[in-house]
């Protein structure tokens, strides 16, 4: 093990750029699917003919596939229909899909947790259903979402790890390049990779967890 | 239309991925339910430094990428001079990994057990050992079911981490086929099919206990 030399300053400025573009494609990410997590979620609770089961037939299906496996297909397998995506947009379109379809989820289900005499007695004092949903339904609900969604997005920050298949230069794919050049520096650059990740998670999950006393 | 042309050809080279991929979940899974089981315990046991472990494992871990453990085995190892396959890289970086989550979920079961049921329990005069058999395992693990299902489909789909390692799972032989075939986009919708034949099923399994268990508690 060679600290010193492992963390030198250009080696140090290396993996500090890849951090940044980790941060950089996970906040681009996060934003992304919560606004397709929030449509798609509300689509299936208003039960709109037709398109809420299609909806629903995707999100099963992108849920249970491994997300570098649309990381992979997004990058390499689009080009074959027509779509060339660098590195960072294919990154970005998959984490989008992958955790918007896991944010819809939990849209879906906090606003099924909303009691349903409410929405029957918003709908009989005379409100629109579309107020019903925008007044009484997304307030409650959005509380309820949001310990688990923050959890998402530390998921989907880590998940931002799995682009090293197509090479984006993120944190992991800028250790692993730095690990290469010497065998003395593969546990110092892990573990500094290691902790970078660890400071965002858990500084996250101290907020989440504020939250979730504050909220529920 | 995808060419099925590619999936009859090389469904010896995907079953072969497939069969490694089941493997690596079964090893995994009662791996990290051993492991998650004892740092369960640690968490809640009265000893402080056990305590203190249990959660710098849980809330360490938790919080890296799954990839970067999978990286400490496989790259970690050899400099300090154990080498071991991608694969056993894989299936070890995994139980570790899904241990945590494990542990949370087993530790959050027993936790919803009211403290006064153990007491009555013990001083009816039941063992320690009693009591969580006949009193608290019982009625924890209708709470631990849903999160633990959950979490061994995670784990299905994690087992694709393995790809980036050569753990010779399905990632890694529809990289295979590709590399043959050229075509890209037909092999990885072959290669998504094999994964949802295994995870579908067990999504529609873990709903339909979560539900089932709804109903009885």
């Amino acid at each position: 093990m060679d600290f010193a030399n492992a963390f030198s300053i250009d080696n140090l400025r290396f993996i500090l750029e890849g951090f940044y573009m980790t941060l950089k494609v996970a906040f681009i990410s996060i934003i992304l699917s919560f606004v397709l997590g929030c449509i798609v979620g509300t689509i299936r609770y208003t039960k709109i003919p037709v398109l809420s089961p299609v909806l629903g037939i995707l999100v099963e299906i992108l849920r249970n596939l491994p997300l570098l496996l649309i990381i992979f297909f997004a990058r390499f397998a689009l080009p074959d229909i027509g779509i060339q995506l660098g590195p960072v947009y294919a990154a970005i379109v998959a984490l989008t899909l992958f955790e918007g379809a896991m944010i819809s989820e939990i849209v879906r289900s906090g606003l099924n947790s909303i009691d349903k005499g409410q929405i029957e007695a918003a709908r009989s004092s005379g409100l629109s259903y579309i107020s019903t949903l925008w007044h009484i339904v997304l307030p409650q609900g959005l509380r309820r979402m949001v310990p688990p969604l923050v959890s998402q997005f530390i998921s989907l920050l880590k998940d931002t790890s799995l682009a090293v298949v197509i090479s984006l230069p993120e944190l992991m794919n800028q250790s692993k390049i730095v690990i290469g050049q010497s065998y003395n520096y593969v546990i110092p650059v892990l573990l500094l990779a290691a902790f970078l990740y660890f400071a965002v998670n858990y500084a996250l999950s101290l907020i989440a967890r504020r939250l979730e006393t504050k909220f529920i | 239309m995808p060419d099925f042309s590619i999936l009859i050809e090389y469904f010896d080279v995907y079953m072969e991925g497939f069969i490694n991929t089941i493997y690596s979940s079964i090893i995994a899974l009662i791996g990290s339910f051993v492991l998650g089981t004892l740092i369960a315990i640690f968490r809640i046991s009265s000893i402080k430094p056990l305590r203190w472990a249990g959660t710098v494992y849980v809330e360490f871990i938790r919080n890296i990428p799954l990839l970067l453990v999978v990286f400490v085995f496989f790259y970690g190892l050899p400099s300090l001079g154990i080498t071991l396959s991608g694969f056993v890289c894989g299936t070890i970086g995994l139980t570790v990994y899904t241990a945590t989550f494990i542990a949370e979920a087993i530790r959050a079961g027993i936790m919803s057990v009211p403290k006064g049921q153990t007491e009555a329990a013990q001083s009816s005069g039941l063992t320690y050992v009693q009591t969580m058999r006949y009193v608290v395992l019982p009625q924890a693990l209708k709470i631990v079911i849903p999160p633990l299902s959950n979490q061994f489909i995670n784990l299905v789909k994690n087992t694709s981490v393995l790809g980036v390692i050569a753990g010779l799972d399905l990632m890694y032989f529809g990289d295979q086929v590709a590399s043959k075939t050229y075509a890209t986009f037909d092999t990885y919708i072959f290669v998504a099919l094999f994964y949802l034949v295994m995870t579908l099923p067990l999504s529609y399994m873990a709903l339909h206990l979560e539900r089932r268990l709804a109903k009885n508690g």
